[in-house]
């Protein structure tokens, strides 16, 4: 017996959850970022499952768009949380709160 | 037998995602979080795209955690948090959300439609997607070029130190 | 001419304001520019006076300068100024007086601290004098007939210090508004019935008929109350015995020479047109106060007022003989009455000027002008004896005097009056009465003063001495003046002024009421026509005839009379003041009530008190009452309905339109306060936000 798309798209709900809640819960920058990938996965198995139940070939052309865009987000996030760090000697998110006008 | 080893991959999956949640080392988070990766990109081979799971493999587990591990050990936090030193309240509205995110999801599941068509193995192989990049999505992937582009540039421009202030701030010290 | 007329009339207006602004810095309070303004106006008069009227010598001469002055529309008003035989005759009197007055004032009022106010004072009087005798229009003449008002206020005021000056300056001032507002009645009817001012047009307007009967007789008496003002005659005489509250050269010059005598002008100059019923009304107002103050002369003591009630008679003669048509006599009277009078009232200032001396050295508080104080001082004053006497000869009516024929030419116009209207004979006995009682008081005044001895003792009469030169001088001028000689010739006849040069010059005018044959004409004492043959103007022959037999009858009699009761009036003085041989005391006692009224001034002051100054203090404490309570209480009332309305008008807006702003207000702070707590700036928040928006987007798509 083969697994059926609930089944993907159930786990697929779990890790997203599971990111949500590290990316809700958590103070570190980083594991924030982690769980923001975390995601993202998440998201691309949907996609892949999808591809494969339909099927279709643009989810698989859509995930590899979406590992573009998160290894440009990661460069680009990383960069940001290193420049905090330097501003502020910490990645605490709590002390950043420069997101407001 | 299949289902048996999905089952395993799932298991393994979420409890590695939950360890890159709740750990107190980002070195482990990060390890964890390569695991995830690991198990997802063998879903993808069960789904029938061994493309995207080698490009899981290359891009995720080596370049993208490469570079989260490059910046953990780069930033050295020696003092580990606690998984959450930011106050219960804050905890329990995650959670709280969270369980909502995850009743709206698997109500979506439930709705979903079933298919099953048959495997159809060379869909995702590079061929295949490289004929469909190159084609139909050929505009969205040079896009994505220039966004890879402007992500470098964005990169070094944010961590580039001011030389001449840093010059000026040695000359001062 | 124009330009000396102007030089006349404006040089004291400098003098004054160069005096009033810069006189307490000048040398000597920079009187000698009053006394050169005055004393080259009076050159200036002279030569007018020499060279044209005497010059020329028109009856009928007459030059006018007129200018628009404001223009309504199509209506013009002009002012300018009238130079006639009547206004040269006019500036002489009153620049000769106020020269003379201006020298003795610099003696009199030596070492006052307010000298230089006084002379700039003096030359503003002679200024708005010479501008009521120049002008040609009765508005101007009332503007000048109000400037003079307001000099005779400042300087009877000059001792302000004095609670009785002060008080007699506000009086005077009242007493004249009463007339002058009368006054400017006749003016406005003047005005709405002939739309002009101008004496000539005025003339010729009533001469045409377009304003007659019953109201040219009221305006003609209106006119006429400014003149029973600023006259002093009867019922508004009341001021003129208190305005001696003055310094003497001031009651000299204003209140016996120049400005009561304005009053005797203005009636003068409408002459013309006033009718007989109005002239009437005059006539017998004239000759009322003539004897009424003489009466009271009598039993006056203090020097300055006999002099002052016999002023107030004498005006009372001058305004007689205008009203009984006798014109040339009353204007002839009002000059001769000049002369002397300012004499007496020098000659009393000089008087007054020893007196205070002496007083002062013996450290005594008695009056100065109280005659009872003096007496022999004939001794020690002969210059201002002489000059006195003269002057009072004049006055009471003596011949070779110049009082003698201008107080008979008067009295034989009201004789003839008289004769040609016989049930009119009171007016004549007025006039022999008062004649009489002139000729006793002035004596009484004479006798008291400079003979017997002197009553202060002798360590006193040590002090006594002559007055200095220039207060003499002007003395002997006046004196002098007073002789019948210089009003007769050429004709050189001490009984008549008739043939001189005065009744020549100054014809009766033609009374323009006359044309229309209403009336009889009063048996005008025309003294000129002795010397003028009748003309065509009288209606006949045959009653010209008539009337000049008339006059010269009246004139023969008067003369006789008033020399009797003036030598019955002497005769009577010198029995009782200087040979003692008649009591005063006994007939004071046996007059009883009659001596009291005349003491008492027949109580004028009380019984105004009690009518007319009761009468408005109780009106106004009415009003006031009326004012305080009433309309104090509507405008209090109204003040408090509105107060109400406006604190529940303010409760409104503070709670209700205030609480709405607030409330509006309030909402959005809260709402605003509520939407600011959704920007932490923290990532998390935002993540959790956008994550709830998602699940209820989710929420509504799928349900």
């Amino acid at each position: 017996m083969k697994p059926t798309l609930e089944m993907y798209l159930i786990l697929s709900a779990v890790l997203f959850t599971i990111g949500v809640t590290g990316v809700l819960t958590r103070r570190n920058a980083l594991i924030i970022f982690m769980s923001v990938e975390l995601m993202l996965n998440a998201a691309n198995l949907t996609l892949v499952a999808y591809s494969r139940f339909l099927p279709d070939i643009s989810g698989q052309i859509f995930v590899f768009f979406v590992m573009a865009v998160a290894a440009a987000e990661v460069a680009v996030g990383l960069a940001i949380i290193v420049a905090i760090f330097r501003q502020k000697e910490s990645v605490d998110i709590d002390k950043v709160n420069l997101m407001k006008w | 037998m299949e289902l048996t080893l999905f089952a395993l991959v799932a298991l393994a999956a979420v409890a590695s995602a939950l360890m890159v949640v709740i750990g107190k080392n980002p070195v482990y988070s990060v390890l964890f979080l390569v695991t995830t990766f690991f198990c997802l990109a063998i879903l993808y081979v069960m789904l029938g795209a061994p493309f995207v799971a080698a490009l899981q493999v290359i891009v995720y587990a080596g370049a993208i955690m490469v570079l989260f591990l490059f910046v953990v050990m780069l930033l050295n936090l020696r003092h580990p948090q606690k998984w959450d030193a930011g106050g219960s309240t804050r905890r329990w509205i995650g959670f709280a959300t969270a369980a909502g995110v995850l009743l709206v999801s698997l109500a979506a599941v439930k709705g979903a439609f079933d298919p099953n068509a048959p495997l159809q193995p060379e869909m995702g192989n590079a061929e295949s997607i490289g004929m469909a990049l190159f084609t139909r999505f050929l505009l969205p992937f040079e896009i994505g070029s220039i966004l890879l582009l402007a992500a470098i540039i964005g990169v070094v421009t944010l961590l580039k130190r001011d030389n001449s202030k840093v010059a000026t701030k040695g000359g001062e010290a | 001419m124009l330009g000396l007329a102007l030089y006349i009339l404006l040089a004291p207006l400098v003098a004054f304001t160069i005096v009033i602004f810069f006189g307490r810095k000048l040398p000597r309070g920079g009187d000698f520019i009053s006394l050169f303004a005055i004393w080259s106006g009076l050159a200036a008069s002279l030569y007018l006076f020499f060279t044209q009227m005497l010059g020329h010598y028109d009856p009928a001469f007459a030059l006018s300068y007129r200018f628009d002055w404001v223009t309504w529309g199509t209506y013009k008003l002009n002012i300018g100024i009238a130079i006639d035989n009547m206004s040269m005759m006019m500036l002489v009197v009153v620049t000769l007086v106020s020269s003379l007055v201006h020298l003795f004032s610099v003696g009199y009022m030596k070492g006052d601290p307010k000298y230089h106010r006084f002379f700039s004072f003096l030359s503003f009087f002679s200024f708005s004098m010479i501008g009521l005798v120049l002008a040609d229009n009765l508005l101007i003449i009332y503007a000048f007939w109000e400037l003079v008002g307001l000099s005779s206020y400042l300087l009877i005021g000059f001792w302000h210090e004095k609670d009785s000056a002060s008080n007699a300056a506000k009086k005077a001032f009242v007493t004249n508004r009463v007339g002058d507002a009368g006054m400017l009645i006749g003016m406005l009817i003047c005005f709405t019935a002939l739309g002009t001012l101008n004496l000539v047009e005025l003339k010729d307007g009533v001469a045409q008929g377009h304003l007659a009967g019953g109201l040219l007789t009221a305006a003609g008496i209106l006119l006429f109350m400014g003149a029973v003002g600023k006259s002093a005659q009867f019922p508004l005489h009341v001021w003129l015995p208190d305005a001696m509250e003055g310094p003497t050269p001031v009651s000299a010059l204003i209140h016996a020479a120049t400005m009561v005598a304005a009053g005797v002008y203005l009636v003068a100059r409408l002459f013309p047109i006033l009718t007989p019923d109005a002239s009437l009304v005059i006539a017998y107002v004239g000759g009322f106060t003539a004897i009424f103050a003489a009466t009271i002369a009598v039993a006056q003591n203090d020097i300055k007022r006999v002099l002052a009630y016999s002023t107030v008679s004498q005006l009372g003669y001058m305004v007689m003989a205008l009203g009984t048509g006798a014109f040339t006599a009353g204007f002839f009277h009002l000059v001769t009455h000049a002369m002397f009078k300012a004499c007496l009232f020098l000659g009393s200032g000089s008087i007054i000027f020893a007196m205070h001396h002496v007083l002062h050295n013996i450290h005594s508080h008695d009056d100065a002008q109280d005659m009872r104080n003096m007496g022999g001082l004939k001794k020690y004053m002969p210059v201002t004896f002489w000059t006195f006497l003269i002057a009072t000869t004049a006055l009471a009516g003596v011949p070779f005097t110049s009082g003698f024929l201008s107080k008979d030419a008067i009295l034989g116009g009201t004789l003839a009056f008289a004769m040609e209207h016989p049930k009119h004979w009171l007016l004549p006995a007025f006039g022999f009465a008062a004649a009489g009682l002139t000729a006793f008081y002035m004596f009484r005044l004479v006798y008291l003063t400079f003979y017997g001895t002197f009553r202060k003792g002798s360590e006193a009469e040590s002090h006594l001495h002559e007055s200095p030169r220039v207060m003499t001088v002007p003395l002997i001028v006046l004196a002098s003046l007073s002789i019948f000689f210089f009003y007769a010739a050429p004709a050189f006849n001490p009984t008549t002024p008739a043939g001189g040069w005065f009744a020549t010059l100054f014809p009766t005018p033609e009374n323009v009421t006359l044309a229309s044959g209403r009336y009889v004409s009063p048996a005008s004492s025309r003294l000129g026509d002795e010397a003028v043959e009748p003309t065509a103007e009288h209606a006949s022959g045959t009653e010209a005839l008539h009337s000049a037999h008339l006059e010269h009858l009246a004139h023969n009699w008067a003369m006789l009379i008033s020399i009797l009761v003036a030598g019955l009036g002497i005769w009577i003085a010198t029995l009782a003041y200087y040979k003692w041989k008649i009591d005063p005391e006994k007939w004071r006692l046996r007059f009883g009530v009659a001596y009291r009224g005349m003491y008492n001034k027949w109580w004028c002051d009380e019984v105004y008190k009690a009518t007319a100054i009761n009468g408005t203090l109780g009106l106004s404490k009415g009003l006031a009452w009326f004012d305080g309570a009433i309309l104090d209480g509507i405008v209090n009332g109204s003040a408090t309905v509105t107060r109400l309305f406006s604190t529940v008008q303010g409760w409104f807006d503070n709670k209700v339109v205030d609480g709405l702003v607030n409330l509006t207000a309030m909402v959005v702070g809260f709402w605003a306060h509520f939407v600011r707590s959704f920007q932490t700036g923290q990532v998390q928040r935002y993540l959790l936000y956008t994550l709830a928006g998602v699940g209820i987007v989710i929420i509504l798509v799928v349900i």
